[in-house]
């Protein structure tokens, strides 16, 4: 296997736009949230679960399907778990019921 | 040998694919990015967050659904995928439905561990699998990912380990001669394997040696840590994690596996940058692992005489205030204290009493950790205020009421060059008219730092546990006690 000097010289371009791009949008995500903003990422990040499906998935060796069976459980798990979980926080964040005091709505600047 | 190999683990082995699949596939995956950098978008406020998950959820089955389109997956493999997810989400399930709150630390370096694990095991079947036909370039980056890979799952095993509190591992910073020589020593030889399997690619009997080297490495990295340490701990294990799954990107020609990496490498860095700057670390220093363990020399400072309030003298204070400012700290969540600050906050509200708090980044033992506790106890988040946001209104407070919080509300760090966390952006609690400290006893913080705030002349010290203090608190407000009594 040798991956194409193309793709590296791509896989470069798309790594430092997302990285970029990844900096100016999480930059914007106020303190409040950042439990569930690592939750998110993790299940964001769990994105392994596409390259472990192709290793299980093609059946190269007994010993790639292992290291692949184990890596789509790993992976699932983070996938499953991390927007449960994530979810489960984010509806916990509300807002005050009645805004009976206007000026102390001041809450989350960045 | 390689003859005796199938086709490579690769996404689009040969031009035999089919081109319109190839384009499926691709759009499908470029629809899966799109979904995860709306999710982060949508992250930026409480009001669309929720909307972010869907969006994130979305971009998650189009990307499983356009990599079960592939023409390599054989038949007895679309089994083997079904039986291993169904184990993983019948993992899942509970992970993230029934972790409770106050365990939330320790489930998010556990997920660190997941995620490693799996890009690690990824990498190491495609060397396998590959091997020798590598070129230098990709062969250094697989690499780099299996240490990574492999250095985060054992560095957030130990850290979960040590926030769950487990009775076999240290909770305090194991500290011993030559120990940043040693952690060199374990990355050097892991560096010089990655370097000769560039060279040559067919030394397979390096990679286990990069694999051990990685996991002892990860093992090393946490022996040093304390509690305080941990968020920006985890942050870091975040942001190798994401790393990690881009660097497998590379490896695996998929441009959304570097999307996502990038991403949540990014957000990693980011928030270990603020965790950083609260504690006033520099950036630099975290990233080669050498972390605090400060070992104090408290006890050459000067203490003077505390005073101490009884909890009636405590309720009439309060209820007599205007403006009151809860600072929550680690000891609120180890009490489980929330859900009787929010009460307390409730019964002073009805007296007529304002509430706010007063979150510092590093409050507790992840990024966002006391913002998540309140949340749960259903705090409304305009109460939740940061530092910068919350420090010039001190001076208008009436009382500040600090719940298991220590460093992040010492005026030393203003100060004192001498102290360890001299320089770390803090609290202005002084310059409130009356603080309230709960605590349960003198025991110093985890910098081991004597605190001067509880010397002050306008503290009480309420001793006793944050959750009960709280209780009294709220008996001694609504009078209940006396009825009681009688």
């Amino acid at each position: 296997m040798n991956v194409s000097v193309e793709f590296i010289m791509t896989g470069l371009f798309v790594f430092a736009l997302a990285g970029f791009l990844g900096f100016e949008t999480i930059r914007r995500v106020p303190r409040l949230l950042h439990t569930p903003l690592m939750a998110l990422t993790n299940a964001l990040s769990a994105i392994s679960l596409v390259g472990s499906i192709v290793v299980l998935g093609g059946q190269y060796t007994a010993y790639t399907t292992i290291l692949g069976f184990v890596a789509v459980i790993a992976s699932m798990i983070n996938v499953v778990g991390g927007f449960l979980i994530t979810d489960k926080m984010l509806k916990m964040f509300k807002p005050r019921e009645k805004p009976k005091k206007p000026e102390s709505a001041e809450a989350e600047a960045m | 040998m390689e003859n005796l190999l199938p086709m490579a683990v690769s996404f689009f082995p040969d031009a035999s694919t089919d081109a319109g699949l190839y384009i499926l596939i691709s759009l499908l995956y470029l629809a899966g990015a799109i979904g995860f950098v709306l999710s982060l978008k949508w992250m930026s406020d409480a009001k669309t967050a929720r909307k972010g998950i869907l969006a994130g959820e979305i971009g998650f089955v189009l990307a499983i659904i356009g990599t079960l389109l592939l023409p390599v997956i054989t038949t007895t493999g679309y089994i083997y995928i079904a039986v291993a997810m169904l184990i993983g989400a019948a993992i899942g399930v509970p992970l993230g439905l029934l972790v409770p709150m106050t365990a939330m630390p320790q489930r998010i370096a556990l997920s660190h561990a997941f995620g490693a694990l799996a890009a690690g095991l990824v990498g190491i079947a495609k060397f396998y699998d590959a091997t020798p036909d590598i070129n230098w370039f990709v062969m250094a980056v697989l690499g780099i990912e299996i240490v990574l890979g492999a250095l985060v799952f054992t560095g957030s095993l130990m850290a979960a380990g040590k926030l769950q509190e487990v009775k076999w591992l240290a909770q305090r910073p194991i500290v011993f001669p030559l120990q940043k020589t040693l952690n060199f020593a374990v990355l050097g030889l892991a560096a010089v394997m990655v370097v000769i399997l560039a060279i040559d690619p067919s030394q397979v009997w390096a990679i286990p040696v990069i694999i051990i080297a990685g996991l002892t490495f990860g093992v090393l990295l946490i022996i040093p840590i304390g509690g305080a340490d941990m968020p920006t701990v985890i942050a870091l294990l975040n942001s190798y994690a994401g790393i990690a799954a881009a660097l497998l990107g590379f490896v695996l020609e998929n441009n959304l596996l570097i999307v996502a990496g990038a991403l949540d490498g990014m957000s990693g860095l980011i928030l270990s940058i603020i965790m950083c700057r609260a504690m006033n670390r520099s950036f630099r220093n975290v990233l080669f692992g050498a972390f605090g363990a400060t070992e104090a020399e408290w006890g050459d400072q000067e203490v003077g005489s505390i005073r101490s309030a009884s909890f009636d003298e405590a309720g009439e204070i309060l209820k007599n205030s205007r403006l009151v400012v809860v600072v929550p700290g680690y000891g609120m969540a180890v009490a489980q204290a929330q859900h009787k600050v929010r009460e307390l906050a409730d019964t002073l509200e009805k007296e007529g009493v304002e509430v706010k708090y007063a979150i510092h980044p590093v409050a507790g033992r992840m990024p966002g950790h006391m913002n998540v506790l309140l949340a749960e106890a259903n705090v409304p988040y305009e109460q939740l205020l940061d530092m910068e946001d919350i420090n010039p209104e001190f001076p208008q407070v009436d009382v500040v009421l600090v719940l298991g919080a220590n460093d992040v509300v010492n005026p030393a760090a203003r100060h004192d060059q001498k102290s360890p966390i001299y320089g770390m952006p803090i609290l202005d609690v002084d310059k409130a008219a009356t603080v309230m400290v709960v605590k349960r006893s003198m025991r110093p913080g985890f910098a081991g730092v004597e605190n001067e705030l509880f010397f002050n002349e306008k503290t009480l010290m309420v001793f006793g546990d944050a959750k009960d203090v709280m209780g009294e608190l709220i008996t001694e407000i609504t009078g209940n006690r006396d009825s009681i009594n009688v």
